[in-house]
């Protein structure tokens, strides 16, 4: 039955529900095609770092009734290999799931595949992992974006109906727009980080890559919620709606100056530009804005997060999990069994993000950097702040360019962190924003992103949805 | 600060690092351009109030399962090099 490939997960969920499908020819129907994938190395997407081996047995009617998902490495799943994309955590099989897995799987979400990632999330292009380097499936020479690399090229080759990422400074939004599906990191604390290996904890946030704009409500409106287990999560303030908008009608959108010039490359500005006629013909009214310490953000980004994950990854010590450099049992002193360890167990960007962080932590130079950044971070928030008293909504590009080549900026780092210019402002303002495709540049997806106030999804969703339905944007070209 | 963050560096990296880490340091001192006196700093976004949850026992993770992915173990703990070896 080849046209469950064209099914969304919603579509599917329905399918399941009235009979006409069966959760377990779907789920097989996606095992064999990951499965596939997954013997193929380097030589496929490299999307998986672990495939399911059958079927999950019948279970209760549940909401979603089966539908297959990919879950990004680093959520500890009990039992399955939860690694983060690092040596240091190969073979990792935790003895807890994370919340966000686990109110997916109560709802009757079933675990497909791990999805590979840069290490420890630290990365734009999926090049930064312990197990390989993921392929864009539009063009299998260039990168799928990071750190949700895996997720994004599953979803977009239709090896996953759907996948679950996490966003830090853009790691779901701008691989989602460099393989042209759908990305939504939701308001900083909607949904549990408990058994999210963590890289920055004030940042990260997981969150929905779909096919379209209504999978990523479904997913959303199943993960939402305060947990005991983590202290920063939220109640969610309403329930989430399934969008229909077909209008945009009275929406304000702001276009800020300072995310959609100067480093944007030019068709990525055409497919953004054609993008606003869209809005304009939906009813939309657009207007310019400023985020004026847009500029600082991505400098404030790169002293908070490395400063929060050399904390967070103080934890791979060699003592608890994961790997131990040397033989176990002829130990030699603590401190060169740690420094060691982290040596063989690391790959470059981490240590590269611990050496930064650690630096920028440091007694005489805190108030330099961490303090300094934090105060950027409060500018930056209250910038969105008086943009939100003008306009409803906040529109760029989600990446200043298409999908590059792989190896194109792995040797200079900052080239690379230039990638998140346009997704960081959000995360460090802790906004919801959503990535949707808004056409091709030279055969390759661009992405949109769209940005609202804290809790404001059901309207980002419902705004996305509109715009989806005008642009009609065709992802078949990147089905494997 | 490699021994700071408890991580040996090889001779044919230390080279690189200083070299990125100089390059990333000159592009986040953009935030030294700012003026920020007055300004209060943001460590987290959300206000959460009330956080804690119920004060009611609960079991915790049983002593095997803590210790079954740990890369060496003695009796009933994690086993790992004397502090005051050499």
């Amino acid at each position: 039955m080849s046209d469950i490939l064209e099914l969304s997960a919603a579509q599917a969920a329905a399918a399941i529900a009235a009979g006409s499908l069966s959760a377990t020819e779907l789920f097989d129907f996606y095992r064999s095609r990951a499965a596939a994938d997954e013997a193929a190395g380097e030589d496929g997407l490299n999307c998986f770092t672990w495939v399911a081996e059958e079927a999950p047995g019948a279970s209760a009617p549940a909401p979603l009734g089966g539908v297959p998902l990919a879950v990004k490495d680093l959520f500890c799943t009990k039992g399955v290999p939860s690694q983060s994309g690092s040596r240091i955590l190969e073979g990792y099989l935790p003895p807890y799931t994370a919340s966000a897995v686990a109110r997916l799987d109560a709802a009757g979400a079933s675990l497909l595949a791990k999805t590979n990632q840069d290490e420890f999330a630290m990365g734009s292009s999926t090049e930064n992992s312990a197990f390989g380097v993921v392929r864009n499936p539009w063009d299998r020479r260039r990168v799928p974006g990071g750190s949700s690399g895996g997720s994004a090229a599953a979803v977009a080759a239709g090896l996953a109906p759907w996948a679950l990422g996490t966003d830090t400074g853009g790691s779901i939004r701008q691989p989602a727009a460099l393989c042209g599906i759908v990305g939504l990191k939701p308001t900083y604390g909607a949904i549990s980080r408990y058994g999210m290996i963590a890289f920055a904890s004030s940042l990260d946030q997981a969150g929905p890559l779909t096919r379209d704009v209504r999978d990523a409500a479904l997913m959303l409106r199943h993960m939402v919620g305060r947990d005991e287990c983590d202290a920063t999560s939220l109640q969610f303030p309403e329930a989430v709606a399934l969008p229909t908008a077909e209008r945009l009608d009275g929406v304000r959108l702001g276009v800020p100056e300072e995310l959609s010039g100067e480093g944007i490359e030019g068709g990525v500005l055409d497919a953004f530009q054609a993008a606003l006629a869209h809005a304009q013909e939906l009813g939309a009214e657009v207007s310019h804005v400023h985020l004026a310490h847009a500029p600082q953000a991505l400098s404030a980004y790169y002293v908070l997060a490395p400063a929060e994950a050399s904390s967070n990854l103080a934890r791979f010590d060699g003592v608890r999990y994961g790997m131990r450099a040397g033989d176990a049992d002829q130990p030699s002193d603590l401190l060169e069994m740690y420094t060691r360890t982290r040596h063989d167990g690391f790959g470059a960007e981490v240590k590269r993000r611990i050496m930064l962080g650690t630096y920028a932590l440091s007694s005489g130079y805190y108030d330099a950097y961490y303090g300094r950044a934090q105060r950027v971070r409060t500018k930056i928030a209250g910038d969105f702040a008086a943009a939100f008293e003008q306009v409803d909504l906040i529109v760029t590009p989600t990446a200043p360019t298409v999908a590059f080549a792989l190896g194109e900026k792995t040797d200079d780092p900052l080239a690379m962190y230039l990638n998140d210019v346009c997704t960081v402002p959000m995360s460090l303002a802790g906004i919801p924003a959503i990535s949707i495709p808004c056409g091709l540049s030279a055969g390759l997806p661009v992405g949109l992103q769209i940005a609202g106030p804290a809790f404001s999804e059901n309207r980002l969703l419902a705004a996305a949805h509109a715009l989806e339905q005008a642009i009609a944007f065709d992802g078949s070209g990147a089905r494997v | 600060m490699a021994q700071l963050a408890r991580l040996a560096l090889s001779e044919d990296e230390i080279e690189p690092m200083a070299r990125e880490l100089s390059a990333v340091l000159d592009h986040v001192a953009r935030i030294a351009e700012l003026e920020l006196d007055d300004v209060a700093p943001t460590s987290h976004v959300v206000e959460v109030t009330g956080a804690l949850r119920p004060d009611v026992p609960r079991p915790s993770l049983p002593r095997e399962l803590a210790l079954a992915q740990a890369p060496a173990v003695s009796e009933d703990g994690f086993l790992v090099p004397s502090p005051q070896a050499q």
